[in-house]
């Protein structure tokens, strides 16, 4: 974070040196496209905390379990429908794995979390349009399962 | 129409922030534990959407079509993947500022591959996250998870890109 904005300061120091009235109209720019896209951010953050509110408790119910199938494609599934920081998603995985969860489903739950934005749809189709980010997530869910059942490959889970 | 959607959203807000208000006001656990999720969320995004646009709106002034067509787009081979994961571990934020820049990547003549190729890669290679995950699950997983990634992130992307090139497939124009 302390980077972002000392890279910002410096980029922007680089530009004004260069050409100020360039830099102005890069800046406007940035900040139009900022108040444009901002209400659909914000819609996004009230869906996010809201999904958040039901999904812990689902989480650690519906994960806890040692059927690799179904347990994996429930991993995918909750990981696609859901968003949460990293300092609440992985110390849950970690309670997982000392539960006795296997990896492949821990794997494809932290994959699909990261990768497959229901929740952030407001914001993506903005940017891609409708059917790209539906195409791009269901893409997203496939590549999540592909990485899980590596890693359950990898660990001796599957086979 | 789309400042009617604008308008819509913004009265989402200001409805949700009165719900939390109140939650908090009457102690209503449910409210409150939604106003703190938000919180968490939208403390980051405030830190980190406006430097993130303003160093769009840079990049946009400042670096050409042939520059961005050269790294990312038919004229570069193999490299436009190097430079698409190159680009992802190095934004800070993860897909809510990788959103905006592939857009403007694309309408500076970045190829579809690239475009996705960076918009996955970011959501999967965010170090911070990387290096507790590691940490909690152990090095092999992360090693794994991020390894069994690449190929998967650059055949899915060419997949798009076959389709929506078929298509003759425009990404929006976001002023």
């Amino acid at each position: 974070m302390k980077y972002l904005y000392l890279f910002t300061i410096l980029v922007l120091c680089v530009s004004f040196i260069k050409d100020r009235k360039r830099t102005m109209k890069g800046i406007k720019r940035g900040l139009k496209k900022f108040n444009k896209i901002l209400p659909s951010y914000l819609v996004m953050l009230i869906i996010i905390s809201l999904v958040l509110l039901v999904s812990q408790k689902f989480i650690v119910q519906y994960l806890g379990q040692k059927n690799i199938v179904l347990g994996t494609i429930t991993g995918v599934i909750i990981g696609s429908v859901t968003m949460m920081p990293g300092f609440i998603a992985y110390p849950l995985a970690g309670i997982l794995l000392k539960e006795g969860v296997p990896f492949i489903i821990i794997g494809g739950f932290v994959t699909s979390l990261m990768l497959v934005g229901v929740v952030t749809y407001p914001v993506e189709r903005e940017y891609f349009g409708r059917r790209v980010t539906i195409l791009r997530n269901v893409l997203g869910v496939f590549i999540s399962l592909g990485i899980a059942i590596g890693i359950g490959f990898f660990y001796g889970e599957v086979f | 129409m789309k400042i009617n959607k604008r308008k819509v959203n913004y009265l989402l807000f200001f409805i949700f922030t009165g719900f939390v208000g109140v939650s908090f006001a009457l102690s209503f656990d449910p409210g409150m534990a939604i106003g703190k999720n938000f919180y968490i969320f939208a403390k980051d995004m405030a830190l980190i959407l406006p430097p993130a646009f303003v160093l769009i709106g840079l990049f946009e002034v400042w670096i050409s079509r042939e520059q961005i067509e050269k790294s990312f787009g038919k004229k570069s081979g193999f490299m436009k993947y190097i430079y698409a994961f190159a680009l992802a571990t190095t934004t800070v934020g993860g897909t809510f500022v990788a959103f905006p820049l592939a857009n403007s990547l694309y309408h500076k003549g970045a190829g579809y591959e690239a475009v996705f190729t960076y918009v996955t890669a970011a959501s999967l290679f965010m170090i911070p996250m990387s290096i507790m995950e590691a940490s909690i699950l152990g090095v092999k997983f992360t090693i794994l998870r991020l390894g069994l990634s690449v190929p998967l992130i650059i055949v899915g992307a060419n997949l798009l890109k076959i389709y929506l090139n078929k298509r003759s497939y425009r990404l929006p124009v976001v002023e």
